[in-house]
């Protein structure tokens, strides 16, 4: 399908999600299920690969900043700025768009080759309200929250690698990660967080809700799902950097 | 009563149906016939809302479905039940709860009153004892059977099976159409039926639309079939020998006469 077909088919899809629901409850009962799904079914990868982050970050800094008049604090900071600005909120979304977005994906598809979305339909339910919209908004609560939880698992990872390895001191790293403090990188970080998680979520609900055809084009379209999420995350970042960041 | 008025749709280039009209009746299981790519599951999403015709009337006791606003579609959709091809059952779901979902969904009562319920239509399709068990681990036949609980949870006044029998072995087919018609009797629901089993046809065929590459080639009962002249059905009904042979030995139980001789007037 060519590129602005699929363009104004996912703003169709994405606009059918906003009607009245049949029963508030359902929904609700719903959207926190998803929450459950997408913020404690990833939050062990994103511990694991947030502490490895952090860790590599220290050890890689303190290797590169060989100067001696260079305040060790500084290591710290580098780690605070690029765990907050870049890597906690690319490189665990790019890792959601594989764990949550294929789940999406493949969820949904395997519901339409299987009949499920047409029963649904034909009870009188909407089933873009009732199958995306939670799916959504869950993403848009969740993935903030572990993008935060991230960073802190993140810092945490790198003094503690820079205790253990004695390339620096905890006071000092705690030292290094109050100095120059700046509040509004962290609202990149949310700003990135929120964006992706739409991006994440919006994109796999549209390839999975969308499938035609058997088994294998579920695989496919949660590859696809994956594929484009992840291209979008990295141009979104560069333009949400070059808007909010750009001197 | 479902009445549908020279209805015509198309895919691209193709035309899948041609002009149909045809009465689906109250109390009576309604089948639609048809070889592959005949347009009968075509016809069946039309006349579920799935699908919307290029042009023509689908009118539920008068009221025209294609003209319906969405929130009139909705309440329409709640009188109606289906049972798919594939049972379409949600996996993630226990068989108390896929049953229990339409209730859930469209009703206020008290979690006792809506498991209530939900026994009370388990009961009615036979099936004990699996409330708890989920769709994985239940036989092809028992799936059907939790469809159609589901169908008609909430007493729909219309009733649409896919291909009830598709997958199900002989003996386990003729239970389910054989409930497939008390229950019409019983709830007087408009039931139609879209399948190729033969079996089913001859059993249970109280009105019978006889699809041929998307025209109405043929309307009429079982009883009718037996005596139809027209080519086409016959070559599909009674493809076999064995077939025949059955036809064959029905027409003499009913008329005392062997094929080729005059037919009724009816047929």
């Amino acid at each position: 399908m060519p590129l602005f077909e699929h363009l104004g088919s996912y703003i169709i899809t994405m606009k059918g999600m906003f009607a009245r629901p049949e029963n508030e409850k359902m929904y609700w009962k719903e959207f926190m299920h998803q929450c459950v799904e997408i913020g404690i079914g990833s939050l062990p990868i994103v511990l694991i690969i947030s502490m490895f982050l952090g860790m590599v970050m220290t050890v890689q800094t303190a290797y590169q900043l060989v100067a001696n008049f260079i305040p060790l604090s500084t290591i710290a900071v580098v780690v605070r700025d690029s765990m907050l600005l870049e890597l906690s909120p690319t490189v665990i979304c790019v890792v959601l768009a594989g764990v949550v977005g294929s789940k999406i994906a493949s969820e949904l598809g395997n519901m339409r080759i299987s009949e499920q979305i047409d029963a649904l339909e034909i009870m009188g339910i909407n089933t873009k309200t009732y199958l995306i919209l939670p799916k959504v908004l869950a993403s848009l609560i969740v993935v903030p929250m572990l993008i935060t939880l991230s960073i802190v698992i993140s810092l945490w990872g790198g003094r503690f690698v820079g205790e253990a390895a004695g390339i620096i001191n905890s006071t000092i790293f705690d030292e290094g990660l109050l100095r120059d403090f700046n509040p509004f990188n962290v609202t990149v970080a949310m700003v990135k967080a929120v964006t992706f998680a739409l991006l994440i979520s919006s994109i796999s609900a549209y390839f999975g809700y969308n499938v035609k055809g058997g088994a294998l084009e579920i695989g496919r379209s949660s590859t696809l799902a994956v594929v484009v999420s992840c291209i979008l995350i990295l141009l979104a970042d560069y333009v949400i950097t070059l808007i909010l960041l750009n001197p | 009563m479902i009445k549908l008025q020279n209805i015509k749709k198309s895919f691209g280039e193709r035309t899948v149906l041609h002009d149909i009209s045809a009465e689906f009746l109250p109390g009576k299981c309604n089948l639609i016939i048809g070889t592959s790519g005949s347009g009968k599951t075509v016809l069946m999403k039309l006349l579920v809302g799935l699908f919307t015709p290029d042009s023509g009337q689908i009118l539920y006791h008068g009221d025209d479905m294609v003209q319906m606003s969405r929130e009139e579609r909705k309440e329409l959709r709640q009188q109606i039940g289906m049972l798919f091809q594939g049972s379409a059952l949600f996996d993630s779901m226990t068989v108390e709860q896929n049953v229990m979902f339409p209730l859930d969904m469209f009703t206020k009562d008290s979690y006792a009153t809506k498991l209530k319920r939900v026994n009370e239509v388990l009961d009615r399709v036979n099936l004990k004892d699996t409330n708890k068990k989920y769709p994985a681990e239940i036989s092809g036949g028992m799936k059907k059977r939790v469809g159609i609980a589901r169908a008609i949870v909430l007493n729909p006044q219309y009733l649409f099976c896919d291909e009830p029998n598709s997958g199900l072995d002989p003996q386990t087919s003729m239970v389910i159409d054989k409930l497939i018609k008390d229950l019409t009797v019983e709830f007087n629901t408009t039931t139609i039926i879209n399948t190729h089993d033969m079996n089913s046809v001859m059993e249970i065929g109280d009105n019978i639309l006889y699809m041929y590459q998307g025209y109405k080639q043929w309307t009429g009962t079982k009883e009718d079939i037996i005596f139809s002249t027209d080519e086409k059905l016959n070559s599909f009904i009674f493809a076999s020998e064995f077939l025949q042979d059955a036809k064959n030995m029905r027409m003499l139980e009913m008329t005392g006469k062997y094929p080729g001789q005059t037919p009724p007037t009816n047929a």
